[in-house]
């Protein structure tokens, strides 16, 4: 039940990005929406994680609505404007989308549980990262160093070499 | 819940995503449409992991280097559109399509 709740609440945040006329708070109807994904991770076991999502997606969307203020193109939806292109392709293009997978879902015969979770996922996830998973540990290092280098460097007004 | 229930919510956040992704014309708005379709895969990688193989950590570590996306996409996304206003003064997708075929 409680899953179905925040399902539901996840969903319709979801939408609610799309539907709200100032961009700061389709910032906050994201944030609404992961912190249910987070939530629903409470569920299954996944403390670690779904703390994790909750606490990186608050600090995320925070820095994320300073940019959205930024760039907002409907100042806290004063003037009543549409922001679309291609509504009806997109609509259908998802709603296909959203079908196909649904088709998926139910015809898939999944295959049954293989043991059951451990006492500590977290820990299991400790040891997975430390051990066998270290590489997907190093690539990630790698992938956060190369985006601060080069965000930094998009972001610059001038290059190294410019006068 | 079941491993249905789980993978019907990521297939609904991934379609609301991809559908903002293709219709709104400010880039940003765009990124918050492809945050919501990792949104989804977030929640299929912690199904599979506790309905399918709980007992090794694989599906977890998915959910990791997917939430780790998120936030890259997220910083990587902000620069290019910083980047692109400040050098043309463009803030929306249509403004871009240099292009397009």
């Amino acid at each position: 039940m409680a899953f179905w709740i925040l399902a539901v609440l996840a969903v319709a945040s979801g939408i609610a990005v799309f539907v709200v006329d100032s961009m700061a708070r389709a910032t906050f109807a994201l944030l609404a929406s992961l912190i249910a994904v987070g939530a629903t991770f409470l569920l299954i076991d996944l403390h670690y994680l779904g703390a994790l999502i909750i606490l990186m997606m608050i600090m995320e969307m925070l820095v994320m609505a300073v940019f959205m203020i930024m760039f907002m193109m409907n100042p806290a939806g004063l003037m009543p404007m549409s922001m679309l292109h291609n509504k009806t392709g997109a609509a259908v293009i998802s709603a296909a989308v959203f079908a196909l997978l649904v088709a998926g879902i139910f015809l898939t015969d999944w295959p049954d549980r293989k043991g059951a979770p451990p006492p500590d996922p977290t820990e299991a996830l400790g040891m997975s990262i430390m051990g066998p998973k270290m590489l997907v540990m190093m690539v990630i290092g790698v992938a956060i160093l190369a985006t601060m280098i080069s965000t930094v460097v998009l972001a610059t007004r001038r290059g190294r070499y410019d006068a | 819940m079941t491993l249905e229930g789980f993978l019907l919510l990521a297939a609904a956040l991934f379609a609301i995503g991809l559908y903002g992704a293709l219709s709104q014309q400010s880039i940003v708005m765009l990124m918050m449409g492809l945050e919501l379709m990792i949104n989804g895969l977030i929640v299929a990688g912690g199904a599979f992991w506790y309905f399918v193989a709980p007992q090794t950590a694989d599906g977890q570590v998915l959910v990791l280097v997917a939430v780790t996306v998120m936030a890259l996409e997220m910083a990587m996304g902000f620069a290019v559109t910083t980047a692109i206003f400040r050098a043309r003064d463009v803030d929306t997708t249509d403004g871009a399509e240099d292009l397009k075929g």
